[in-house]
């Protein structure tokens, strides 16, 4: 099962690279991973998507815990929890293709950011399974270039 | 007072009372060593080669129960490193690392000597880190000792720039105490799961104890001997735990596992009801874990969370310190009436009288298992026996009765040949007044034996029990067994004269051929209290380690000594070795 982990970190050099070595050497799996400091700044948050089982998930969890650098484990799938992933994708765009990647544009909500003579730049912020949704109606072949940042998320209740 | 990096370096460790250093110079650590030589507190020990170092650290740490303190240089003297400091991880030994490092400006830049030591130890540290600022010294050095000796404790290494080491500061007193919101020793144990856990002891009828390195490292071994003694239930320990309850109790079943006794396997595979203390359930002890404690509920007692429900799910986990969740079920455990389990024992007593460990003597030849019965039977199994990795591991583990703890010193996690003779030295350090034996085999001594020339320069006498088969034995017997004897590389010709090598380095070397010499031998050895004495015994060169759970098999499917039925194992046992 998809897990989406948030992980609160001293903002040390190489606490990046703990969490990665921990994820290659125990041969756990890494969807995305997102980390930027808090209004804390010498707290860093990090986001872990990953796919496990209950046994591989509760590993992690507690290998994550083991690390000196980590303050706080939270496991987001478990709590209620909102989930967002920005997306920037560059389009092709003529005039074949311009009414439909309008039309998708319009029923996805998404901002377009800039645009060139023959490109469009898509920004749209939304859940993985959305973003993913989108690029598929739009299709392969439009697309020039994709960069999505992977998942960042918190959990509903206030404790967390 | 102003005072450099290195003087406030070697002042922490002052004040952390550090009593021994190992260690080797050079450049990047050239300040540090001139600190060191103003300081009479504490003792340098020049090894002769930075793993010995690491492995000295780690045998002095696992005898005195302090902290291991190693001091190397940058670049080849950490990477020479990075073999003890893995072994010390795997095993949970306490040890501070300083490495040198190129000095601030240069990282980065492949300058001479500078490899990137954080990097290269993550994954084989408990923490590590790299000092960047003079004013970090003393908490950084702090928090080592702290994290290094805590909770579930391991190897921290610090890794120091030269330049800091250089650069002076007003000199500020050593902190007292240190805070780290990301670093907590897990409290008290969760006492609603403790009450369940003795619920459970309570109706158990077919119990086994399962003790484990926890049971040492925490300092738990009375507690352990009282709750085993009190609840009158069989005990297995593993390698890595020997000695924290009585070998020769009649409540020991001996070690469990790969080449444990067949009662503590079958009992194991029998039990409904499995107490495991300060254990990991490492491959070695479960065997197939498919196979694992078919009829057991098993609880699990770790201070390390990640340990519990790793290789095996438990029944009821209880995170904590082993020593004082021992001491709340001892307590509770005596208001409550426990089952009668004479049928288990006789159950047990008739696996035991299997004898898994008799084996044939063969006139003319010396027998492994001998080497250690008289070796018991001279120092009285008071000694500390450090020991090598392979089969004569295997032995010393199984014939030599260890009554108390932090007398086994053995690499259990890494398995690394090399180990015994600094680990030895390094025990001998922390107990000057015991008999310290080294068991090894020529193929293990010959990864270290530089060391005794450090041995003689601080005088460290240890008996070295040289069980020379000619053969990495344990590689010969996997041969022998699963790969129809070709015997690829696991011959090793040209061995030196061990008498001679152990003369040359200022040792007695005595080299005993016959049985007959056997004991007068070892006595004769032991005599010398102040020498290092080299015993060369030539052993059975054929000889297997039994009894054995061949790879992929259960506890249930040990292998006494009919070597035939070891070609059985088949590939997808192998793949599990
Ligand atoms: C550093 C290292 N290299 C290789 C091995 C693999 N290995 C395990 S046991 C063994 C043979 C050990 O031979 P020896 O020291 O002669 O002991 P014996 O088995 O003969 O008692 C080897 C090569 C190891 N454990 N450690
Ligand atoms: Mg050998």
């Amino acid at each position: 099962m998809r897990h989406i982990i948030s992980v609160l970190l001293e903002n040390e050099a190489g606490a990046l690279s703990r969490v990665a070595g921990l994820f290659s050497a125990r041969g756990f799996n890494i969807e995305s991973l997102t980390v930027a400091a808090t209004n804390d700044s010498t707290l860093s948050r990090m986001t872990i998507v990953s796919i496990g089982d209950d046994g591989i998930i509760e590993q992690i969890v507690k290998q994550l815990n083991k690390l000196i650098d980590v303050v706080k484990v939270t496991d987001l799938t478990a709590t209620e929890h909102i989930e967002r992933e920005l997306l920037l994708v560059k389009v092709n765009v003529n005039q074949q293709t311009q009414a439909d990647i309008d039309k998708q544009i319009d029923v996805f909500s998404c901002k377009i950011v800039d645009v060139s003579e023959d490109t469009y730049t898509i920004e749209m912020a939304g859940k993985s399974q959305k973003i993913s949704d989108f690029l598929e109606s739009l299709g392969a072949s439009k697309i020039l270039e994709v960069s999505r940042t992977g998942v960042t998320g918190v959990c509903m209740k206030r404790e967390n | 007072m102003k005072l450099n990096g290195a003087q406030i370096l070697i002042n922490s460790l002052k004040s952390e009372g550090v009593k021994y250093i190992f260690g080797y110079p050079g450049g990047a650590v050239l300040h540090i060593y001139d600190a060191l030589n103003a300081c009479n507190e504490i003792e340098h020990i020049l090894v002769r080669h930075e793993q010995g170092a690491t492995h000295a650290a780690d045998g002095y740490a696992r005898v005195s129960g302090k902290c291991g303190v190693t001091l190397v240089t940058s670049g080849p003297g950490i990477t020479n490193a990075v073999t003890g400091i893995a072994t010390a991880y795997m095993d949970s030994i306490p040890m501070v690392i300083i490495s040198g490092q190129v000095p601030s400006a240069l990282i980065g830049n492949d300058a001479f000597q500078e490899v990137d030591a954080v990097g290269i130890t993550r994954s084989c540290v408990k923490h590590n880190f790299l000092i960047k600022d003079i004013n970090q010294i003393t908490n950084t050095i702090k928090k080592a000792f702290h994290i290094a000796t805590t909770g579930r404790p391991g190897p921290v290494l610090i890794d120091i720039p030269k330049d800091i080491t250089i650069a002076t500061i007003e000199s500020k007193p050593y902190p007292n105490s240190v805070k780290m919101r990301s670093y907590q020793i897990p409290s008290r144990a969760d006492s609603a799961q403790i009450n369940t856990a003795v619920d459970l002891i309570a109706s158990a009828k077919r119990p086994i104890i399962y003790s484990g390195g926890g049971c040492i490292i925490g300092n738990a071994d009375f507690e352990l001997r009282a709750f085993t003694r009190q609840l009158g239930f069989p005990i297995t320990q593993t390698l890595m735990g020997l000695g924290a309850y009585p070998a020769t109790d009649k409540q020991s079943l001996g070690m469990l596992g790969m080449h444990g006794t067949y009662e503590a396997n079958m009992a194991m595979h029998g039990a409904d009801c499995v107490i495991a203390l300060g254990v990991r359930f490492d491959d070695r002890v479960t065997a197939n874990v498919d196979k694992f404690c078919p009829d057991a509920k098993i609880i699990h007692i770790d201070i390390d969370p990640s340990s519990i429900a790793k290789n095996v799910s438990v029944d009821i986990a209880i995170v904590g310190d082993v020593k004082s969740v021992l001491n709340d079920l001892i307590i509770k455990m005596k208001t409550k009436s426990i089952q009668d389990i004479s049928f288990w024992w006789s159950q047990i007593d008739q696996w035991r009288s299997i004898d898994s460990l008799a084996y044939q003597n063969k006139s003319g030849v010396i027998k492994p298992q001998t080497v250690i019965e008289t070796l018991y039977e001279v120092t009285k199994g008071n000694a500390i026996v450090a020991s090598d990795v392979g089969q004569h591991q295997m032995w010393a583990a199984q014939y030599y009765q260890f009554d108390q703890p932090r007398r086994w010193i053995s690499s259990g996690g890494l398995g690394t040949m090399g180990f015994g003779l600094p680990a030895a030295m390094g025990a001998k350090l922390a107990k000057p007044e015991l008999d310290v034996a080294c068991i090894t085999s020529e193929g293990s001594i010959q990864m270290m034996t530089q060391e005794l020339s450090t041995m003689l320069q601080y005088a460290t006498p240890v008996k070295i029990v040289n069980l020379n088969n000619g053969y990495l034995g344990m590689v010969r017997q996997w041969q022998e067994f699963f790969y129809d004897k070709r015997y690829s590389m696991s011959y090793m010709d040209a061995l030196p004269d061990f008498v001679k090598l152990s003369e040359s380095y200022g040792h007695i070397g005595i080299k005993v051929e016959k049985e007959l010499d056997l004991k007068p031998a070892l006595i004769e050895a032991f005599k010398q209290k102040d020498r290092t004495v080299f015993l060369d015994i030539l052993t059975d060169p054929t000889e297997n380690v039994f009894p054995m759970i061949p790879s992929g098999a259960g506890h249930h499917e040990m292998l006494l000594t009919g070597r035939d039925e070891m070609t059985s194992t088949n590939d997808e046992g192998l793949n599990l070795v």
